[in-house]
């Protein structure tokens, strides 16, 4: 409980987490303002189109979850914290734990912060949160945003260095998954099983066509599992990562 | 009390801390000195349990750093003050260090007032000088009032007014029955603040006695002397087997004390205008000790010696 108050203590001082928190909420918030606003007869709007932009606020998201640790590396506030705290796995367990519970709120804050302002800019559109498939799309936005956040940290502690560690997430959420479709053959089974892809599922994936025209979200994810199931996939993979990030710090120098 | 036995760290070919055994007593101040390179930080960081060591082990009052439990309690380290978030406030930065050992957060502005920063309490650290920073740095060290404290390089850059402060500080901690230990390169600083001195060379143990012994022991006592007859001392002094250097028109010989070099200068007629011992100094004693294990060697008496030698061939 010690060093949890201590993580939150240390994030918070700090205005990096502030900035990234108001430029996660303007970036999904706003782009759902757009999409509100442009909708017409034709193109109507709709819960999952509300959610159009999760994806920017979860990249901004794992950036502070990046720096969170790779600042602290930066700056020999680690070998600091090391020094107060000796025993590193339960530092880093802590910190992960406040990163997270971070993530996860601005993730709420923005899913229904952006049905909230399309709800309010188109209000004769049908909105109403009835659904499983509705309910996920924006409840589920916390989720991922938490569980990315874990997946981030790990890679922070790993490479320790903001740059490298802000690049490799970018590449990988934006690039690497989007690129391996363009493999002959194999390219889309691939794809349908890459964590990124995964966390997508759980947002817009499983439409349910029963009450409404859905076509206009955002596109359905292709991931190989079903909507939760393919969640708990993205959080073995952050796990994963972070049991490596957990292993190595214990090994390596301060 | 420190005790490290056999402390070894190696990185890769690399042997940066050599089987390394010293005490560090309480109630003292103990210089940990050698040149840049020698080890001294690594030693440091291995502990306090931020590096581990290859072989090897050190103890604090019989427990590793990493078996104690709220160990800012039993130690205090300034090993770098820019360890510090640039964007957080000196009371954040000691706030959460004070949370994270279960020290009530009044000893905050406890520590604040002692270092003299207590003005600056809410400036962000980042914007701090270096002789703020180490104060700040200090004041973490504090934090958990402490019975070892460990400083590494702790009046690096500081202006005399710092250094005095410090030098001030350390003693008072050491009155006060704390083990102090003070990694230094500056011998001079070292003379004035240690009572004790830990000497290393290339990670190995080179010394370890009181200041005063290591000063005593290590810089041999010589005399000087100047007489218009310097030829026939020369030759006497030659005989009687001591060893001599000529500096300019007087001779520095060693191995032989004040009164016999008189007496042998009265035996062979030759008249003295000088005859005056020479103490060594720490400095000395210290590149003495130390000449054959700096790390980088700056080549500036070979490169000398080789411009010499070619001069001498065009000539």
């Amino acid at each position: 409980m010690t060093l949890l108050a201590v993580e939150r203590m240390k994030l918070l001082t700090t205005r990096s987490p502030w900035w990234c928190a108001a430029l996660a909420l303007a970036l999904t918030i706003g782009f759902a303002a757009l999409m509100a606003a442009t909708a017409d007869a034709r193109v109507p709007v709709t819960v999952g189109a509300s959610q159009f932009g999760y994806t920017f606020g979860m990249v901004v998201v794992m950036v502070m979850a990046a720096l969170a640790i790779t600042t602290e590396y930066r700056f020999g506030t680690m070998r600091a914290t090391f020094l107060a705290a000796p025993n590193r796995t339960p530092v880093l367990f802590a910190k992960t734990a406040v990163v997270a519970l971070v993530a996860g709120v601005i993730g709420e804050v923005a899913a229904f912060g952006s049905w909230g302002i399309t709800k309010l800019l188109a209000p004769n559109a049908d909105l109403a949160l009835q659904t499983p498939y509705e309910w996920r799309a924006v409840a589920g936005v916390g989720l991922v945003y938490a569980v990315a956040a874990v997946l981030a940290v790990g890679v922070g502690a790993l490479v320790r260095q903001s740059a490298g560690a802000i690049s490799i997430l970018l590449i990988w959420s934006f690039l690497v998954e989007s690129l391996v479709q363009l493999i002959p053959r194999v390219g889309d089974d691939i794809h349908r099983w890459l964590p990124f892809t995964m966390a997508d599922k759980l947002i817009t994936g499983d439409p349910d066509p029963s009450g409404r025209d859905v076509v206009y979200g955002p596109p359905p994810s292709d991931a190989a599992l079903g909507p939760w199931p393919a969640l708990l996939y993205f959080a073995g993979v952050a796990a994963l990562v972070f049991a490596a990030a957990v292993v190595t710090t214990n090994r390596r120098d301060a | 009390m420190i005790e490290a036995v056999g402390l070894t760290k190696r990185y890769g070919k690399t042997v940066a801390v050599d089987n390394l055994s010293f005490t560090v007593p309480t109630g003292r101040v103990t210089g940990f000195l050698g040149p840049n390179g020698a080890g001294k930080s690594t030693t440091m960081r291995m502990i306090l349990g931020l590096d581990t060591p290859t072989g090897g082990s050190v103890h604090i009052g019989g427990k590793s750093y990493r078996d104690l439990k709220n160990p800012l309690r039993t130690v205090g380290a300034l090993l770098d003050a820019k360890w510090v978030h640039p964007n957080r406030s000196a009371r954040a930065h000691l706030a959460w260090m004070a949370k994270s050992n279960r020290i009530a957060a009044k000893r905050v502005d406890e520590v604040l007032d002692i270092v003299g920063l207590t003005a600056v309490a809410g400036k962000n650290a980042g914007g701090f000088s270096l002789g703020m920073s180490q104060r700040l740095g200090i004041a973490g060290a504090l934090l958990g009032d402490p019975q070892v404290l460990l400083f590494d390089e702790p009046v690096n850059g500081l202006d005399p007014e710092g250094i005095l402060w410090i030098r001030k500080f350390m003693h008072r901690l050491a009155d006060e029955g704390r083990t102090v230990f003070v990694s230094s390169h500056l011998l001079s600083e070292m003379a004035l603040t240690a009572q004790e001195l830990v000497v290393i060379g290339r990670g190995k143990l080179i010394s370890q006695s009181s200041t005063e012994d290591f000063v005593a022991q290590a810089t041999e006592n010589t005399v000087l002397v100047r007489s218009p007859q310097l030829a026939d001392l020369r030759a006497a002094l030659g005989r009687a087997g001591v060893s001599i250097r000529d500096e300019g028109d007087s001779l520095v010989v060693s191995g032989m004390d004040i009164a016999e070099i008189g007496e042998l200068a009265a035996r062979s007629g030759a008249v003295l205008h000088e005859l005056s011992p020479q103490r060594g100094s720490l400095e000395e004693a210290f590149m003495r000790l130390t000449g054959d294990s700096v790390e980088y060697h700056t080549d500036i008496a070979d490169e000398a010696a080789a411009l010499l030698s070619t001069e001498g061939v065009k000539r």
